[in-house]
């Protein structure tokens, strides 16, 4: 027999999706199979029945095998390389639960560690704007009953948030909107002919690494002023007219991702959008929202902040908090040599940071919390394989527009293997063992 | 668990009327006794102050908004933070402290309680978990109901039953405190970039005045018989000229009496009173109407205050009224961050500067310590700054320094820029009043328990109440010298005991003790038609499912206490 | 004057955070006692003797004080924060933070220094006869009062950032510079010896930059306002003048709005 859980979570994506069924055996322990999923969501929760996991923490041997080990020396091993390094780096947190987050949290402040999360190599630049400008913004209800105007800037949801537009931004019927898609008109800012930019009303295919001075016409068109005649590969009447649809609203909304916080100008792209987010409430109603990758980087912004008071890239190697990217941010921490051990957790730094970082990673001694086998967990010295969250554990989640929703658990982890809470709690009471904290 | 003796110290009480006497406290089990065995921990009390730990009625310090805040003012932290020191996390932030930093804060000056003011239901999880990591004080978060959808349509039809079934399933799930009302109205208008300015401004669509919605939600919590009021934040705030839709909003409240088993006598409460109290028709002609506001309230006995004091710092204002903060970033410049929250309410932060050079701010000040100086009866007047919106709450302590000693309210006004347009445009320079100690613990402790329908358990030392004893270094017998010594008594207690476990020695944290979350527990009758609009709105309008709006596991709350409200038999 | 002169002996393994080689922070010492300051190699705590060799006894005050540092200071960190008066001369490469939140005294390094020199600046003298790195005079993140006084010269390039959120104060290079100059800013003067890439100017409420060389490309914010003659450090030439930032808000004086200026040589 069998039996279907609803309301399920889907932990993959910011988009994080809480309509999902799952369908698992009646003992729960298999699970088989995924309804309302997109194919990225249905995967990764059937990957998880692979029989091929590796269902034990490994250490690499001086020969380069891997040597399987229990929890317990895994746990001893990685409070032994945190509480020796001078500065080590904590990184990832963003396919992990916030109740995991905090314990991190706790070991990186009695470890003296820099902490970061995959905002570094996403909307970390995002954060940076924010923090110069601030950020208009709302929930993707709001989105769903309100918006008549939606632009997707540097982003491609139908590829990377595939049911963001099905579950807030295009299609539904809300309150006041009635009529669907009929009543949105789309605009989509891109360089490549992308299959949302295929979906829109207008696609201003612009010229790559000129978000920056695209934007700033925009604002200039809202104003009346002169424009030179062609900014960014667009011709200035088209510019306006994009700048009249826009005003034309009753309320907009500007998704951004990628293609434009780790492009040419970075912090500064997404700056420029929030400025002229704000410009066009002086003529209706806009908001502006950044399209969040990992289903719970939001989350850890939100755990680092309040404990620490940073979203991302915290420096505590003085006993205190501190921030500033390019300084505290990993990448640069790695490319410097400015890190003697590295801890990853939730993300894959292996696959996503550039090469020449990923080699210091390999030179120091390091520890990978991850089920999978990844780039990271290649170069790692000990590899924790963990259950997966929102699959196989619960916990709280923060989608994408910082809305909280508890991931469930559907399906038993396979036999003995711990959650990331559960070794990270070992890890942090023996790390206060080897310090002599109470 | 321990007992301990406070011995020789002069309590101030008003739950029994003892004003400065000698006297000893006990406490047992977590409890205030008559009296305990010889094995009890004497903490020698000999020439200082004992108080009940103070009880915070309005404070944003738990929630998106105020985390919106922090990861947006880096610069909030730069060279300011705390180390990691013993069994003290590290802590950061000068006006939006970290949830370590503020546990620590409010326990260094004897708080017990603190209500968070704004809780957006939908990210009830992200507010219960910075409330389960805020050490040491007992917390409870208001959620918002002025803006909600199923508030406007049940009270547009005048459904008072319906209003309350609603209320009462909200408080529910949210494990809220109490209903929380900001900018009635106009926040929903502010969806779509407009506002309410009086309480008569229909709002867009759903065609309701904030009069009628604020009128209805006192009904309902009436009806439920809840342990708070209704607490408010009306329309208009912050505008010169304000104090009439002021006046007009307290006006709602004739006619209605309070019904509760808790003790509560008010059917409002008003909500950082200074920002509410602006006459003038301008920034240049600017004027306190304190006087008119207190006039009304000192004659109504079922409306109580907090005064939202102004403490001429760099702080950053955070608020569920959305449209203020738009219009405030139009004046300053500042960096505005907003958040609309889908079928409920929105927020809105922007840093502000009350430099003493500019006679806005200082008139703001001014205003913030006529209104306690009018207000007549001290356990209807409650002091706040509206962290940090007016100031950090780690400067209550100043405030009340300035309550406390005339000639600390002369040398602040000395050192004003436009001294005299202060003294022109306020009152401030009349008042020769000095709050008595008596007072400023009915002012913060006897005064908010009571409005919060907590009177049975905090704010005071009578036995059975719980053990929160907070011991200062101020002796009431010597006059004060230096006023800057009432600031310093304040800011760190010499102890504190919270739910009998001593938290606080000499100014510094000893233990965590053993925090709580207080929320109301409605038992309502079964109402099907709002079971059925609810479930309606969640298929159709909301952008998460039912079940996972309502989850609230027990890692969110890990130490809940209940006051349980029995609706059944209304 | 007094000098003090500081000599790497022991290179850190990652990096140094030495933000007590400041005159400030020498002021009143003598070298054993400098030798006991802090420094920081990550989290461990260290003094600077573990590090550095000190000569010398400072002044009485900050403004007595002289530090030369030399050897390779590549990875020392925040040399010469938060100085108030008095000299420091960085015989080599210095990383991060140079003169950051600095507000008097001179400050010269003879090589390249690295990211977020200068931060926040409020008076005194840089100068920079290396490159300096990316956020040159800019403001610390968030704040938006960045660099408000004081002069900074860059005889090499600068990176990327300079003087973001600029309030006054001001900042020449003598050579290139790469994209976003006077982000923001609302005062100040940048002048650029050397070419520019894009992004000058971008958000500019007030303030001046002058550019000699090339322009990759001009913000669409900056209108044409016609030719006008500039005597720049003694020299007089003809530049093409552009106001801005049109797509961003500007004050009034006196009922004038005022706008930000742009010269590029023409």
């Amino acid at each position: 027999m069998t039996k279907t859980i609803t309301d399920v979570i889907c932990p993959f994506c910011g988009t994080l999706c809480d309509d999902v069924e799952v369908t698992v055996s009646d003992d729960g322990k298999k699970l088989l199979e995924v309804a309302n999923a997109c194919v990225i969501g249905t995967e990764k929760f059937l990957h998880s029945q692979s029989s091929d996991r590796v269902t034990k923490p490994r250490l690499r041997q001086e020969d380069g095998s891997w040597k399987e080990i229990s929890y317990e020396e895994a746990a001893d091993y990685t409070a032994k390389l945190l509480a020796k390094a001078k500065k080590p780096l904590m990184y990832g947190w963003s396919s992990t639960n916030c109740e995991a987050q905090s314990v991190g949290n706790e070991i990186a402040e009695i470890a003296k560690a820099c902490c970061d999360n995959t905002a570094a190599v996403c909307h970390g630049t995002t954060l940076i704007a924010v923090q110069d400008i601030g950020l208009p913004s709302c929930t993707l209800g709001e989105v769903k009953n309100r918006a008549d105007r939606v632009i997707f800037w540097g982003c491609n949801p139908a590829h990377a948030h595939p049911r963001h537009m099905s579950r807030y931004s295009i299609f539904p019927r809300g309150f006041f909107t009635g009529k669907g898609q009929m009543s949105r008109k789309l605009v989509v800012v891109d360089p490549r002919c992308t299959d949302t930019a295929k979906m829109a009303d207008v696609h201003m295919q612009i010229e790559q690494g000129r978000d920056y001075e695209l934007l700033d016409a925009l604002r200039v068109a809202l104003k009346g002023e002169w424009l030179p005649d062609v900014v960014a590969g667009i011709p200035a009447e088209k510019i306006r007219e994009v700048a009249d649809i826009l005003k034309s609203g009753r309320f907009g909304i500007i998704f951004f991702g990628m293609g434009v916080t780790q492009s040419l100008s970075k912090n500064h792209n997404i700056d420029a959008a929030i400025a002229l987010t704000k410009d066009l409430n002086e003529y209706t109603k806009y908001s502006i929202m950044p399209m969040r990758g990992h289903y719970n980087v939001t989350g850890s912004g939100e755990v680092f902040a309040w404990q620490f008071g940073f979203p991302y890239s915290v420096d505590l190697t003085r006993g205190f908090a501190r921030y500033n990217p390019g300084d505290s941010s990993s990448i640069d921490l790695l490319l410097r040599g400015e890190v003697d051990a590295m801890f990853t957790i939730g993300s894959d730094p292996g696959a996503h940071f550039p090469i020449s970082a990923v080699k210091q990673i390999a030179k120091v001694d390091s520890v990978c919390i991850d089920p999978h086998l990844t780039p990271t967990s290649g170069v790692s010295k000990l590899h924790v394989p963990v259950a997966f969250n929102g699959v196989e554990t619960g916990g709280n989640c923060y989608r994408m527009d910082n809305v909280p929703i508890d991931c469930r658990k559907v399906v038993e982890p396979p036999e003995g293997m711990l959650t990331d809470l559960d070794f990270l709690t070992m890890v942090c009471t023996k790390l206060k063992k080897l310090k002599g904290v109470a | 668990m321990s007992e301990f003796i406070i011995k020789n110290g002069h309590v101030f009480d008003p739950v029994q009327g003892i004003k400065g006497d000698k006297k000893d406290i006990c406490i047992k089990d977590g409890k205030i006794v008559d009296k305990v065995g010889s094995s009890a921990k004497v903490i020698d009390a000999k020439d200082k102050t004992v108080m009940a730990g103070a009880v915070e009625i309005h404070a944003h310090v738990a929630g998106p908004k105020v985390n919106l805040g922090r990861i947006y003012r880096p610069e909030d932290k730069l060279f300011s933070c705390t180390p990691t020191k013993g069994m003290e996390r590290m802590g950061s932030g000068a006006s939006i402290p970290t949830t370590f930093k503020t546990g620590y804060e409010y326990a260094k000056m004897g708080f017990a309680v603190a209500m968070e003011a704004a809780m957006p239901p939908l990210f009830s999880r992200h507010v219960h978990e910075e409330i389960r990591d805020t050490p040491i004080i007992d917390e409870g978060a208001f959620p918002v109901f002025g803006n909600n959808w199923f508030v406007l349509e049940y009270l547009k039809n005048h459904e008072i039953e319906n209003t309350a079934a609603y209320c009462a399933w909200l408080l529910n799930v949210t494990k809220g405190y109490a209903l929380k009302v900001v900018n009635p109205g106009g926040t929903e208008a502010w969806g779509w970039g407009l506002n309410c300015l009086t309480v008569k401004d229909p709002v867009p669509y759903f065609d309701i005045t904030p009069a009628e919605i604020v009128r209805g939600l006192m009904e309902a919590n009436e009806y439920l018989g809840l342990p708070h009021s209704v607490h408010i934040h009306p329309n208009n705030l912050g505008n010169p000229g304000c104090y009439e839709t002021t006046l007009d909003t307290l006006k709602l409240t004739e006619g209605l009496k309070a019904k509760n088993k808790f003790g509560r006598e008010q059917v409002l409460h008003l909500t950082h009173t200074q920002f509410h109290s602006y006459g003038g028709t301008n920034w240049g002609d600017f004027e306190s109407k304190a006087k008119e506001v207190t006039d009304y309230v000192n004659k109504n006995k079922t409306i109580t205050i907090d005064t939202g004091n102004v403490t001429l710092d760099e702080t950053t204002t955070m608020t569920a009224d959305g449209p203020f903060e738009h219009h405030l970033t139009g004046l300053n410049h500042l960096k505005w961050a907003n958040v609309d929250v889908e079928l409920e309410t929105a927020a809105g932060v922007v840093p502000y500067i009350y430099s003493p050079n500019i006679s806005v701010c200082a008139i703001q000040w001014a205003i913030g310590l006529e209104i306690p100086l009018m207000m007549k009866d001290p356990m209807r007047c409650y002091i706040t700054t509206d962290h940090p919106n007016a100031g950090p709450f780690t400067r209550y302590p100043r405030v009340y320094k300035w309550l406390m000693s005339e000639k600390a309210r002369k040398q602040q006004i000395e050192g004003f820029k436009h001294k005299d347009k202060v003294l022109s445009q306020t009152s401030i320079g009349t008042l020769d009043r000095e709050i008595s100690l008596y007072e400023l613990a009915q002012m913060t402790r006897a005064g908010p328990a009571k409005s919060l329908g907590l009177a049975a358990m905090c704010g005071g030392l009578k036995p059975g109440m719980d053990a929160d004893v907070a011991i200062y270094n101020i002796n009431p017998d010597k006059p004060i010298a230096n006023p800057d010594d009432i600031e310093k008594a304040f800011s760190r207690c010499a102890a504190f005991i919270k739910s009998g476990v001593q938290v606080v020695n000499n100014g510094e944290i000893v233990s965590n003790g053993n925090k709580r979350t207080l929320w109301v527990n409605v038992k309502a009758k079964e109402n099907p038609q709002v079971a059925r609009d609810i479930n309606e709105k969640f298929v159709k309008y909301y952008s998460m499912t039912q079940a996972n709006y309502e989850a609230l596991g027990h890692h969110f709350v890990p130490n809940p206490y209940a006051i349980e409200v029995d609706a059944t038999q209304v | 004057m007094e000098t003090v002169t500081i000599t790497i002996k022991n290179a850190p393994v990652l990096y140094l955070e030495a933000d007590t080689i400041s005159p400030d922070a020498f002021a009143g010492k003598s070298a054993a006692q400098i030798a006991e300051l802090p420094v920081f190699e990550g989290n461990v705590p260290s003094t600077l003797g573990k590090y550095f060799d000190v000569k010398g006894n400072a002044g009485a005050t900050a403004a007595d004080t002289k530090i030369v540092v030399k050897g390779d200071v590549k990875k020392v960190k925040y040399i010469g924060f938060k100085m108030t008066a008095g000299e420091v001369l960085i015989e080599g490469p210095a990383d991060q933070y140079v003169g950051a939140w600095m507000k008097g005294g001179k400050l010269t390094a003879k090589g390249d220094v690295g990211a977020f020199a200068a931060t926040a600046m409020k008076g005194g003298e840089l100068i920079i006869e290396g490159n300096a790195g990316n956020y040159l005079g800019a403001a610390y993140r968030g704040d938006w009062r960045g660099m408000s006084g004081g002069k900074i010269l860059v005889m090499g390039n600068a990176g990327s950032d300079t003087g973001m959120y600029m309030l006054g104060g001001e900042i020449t290079i003598n050579g290139n510079v790469d994209v976003h100059v006077m982000t923001h800013a609302e005062g100040g003067k940048v002048t650029i010896k050397g070419n520019a890439a894009s992004k000058v100017g971008g958000q500019m409420v007030d303030g001046t930059i002058i550019i000699f060389g090339s322009l990759d490309v001009m913000m669409p914010g900056f209108k044409p306002n016609g030719e006008v003659e500039l005597d720049v450090d003694g020299s007089k030439a003809k530049f093409a003048h552009f106001i801005g930032d049109m797509g961003e808000r500007h004050k009034k004086k006196k009922g004038v709005v005022v706008y930000g200026n742009l010269y590029k040589k023409i």
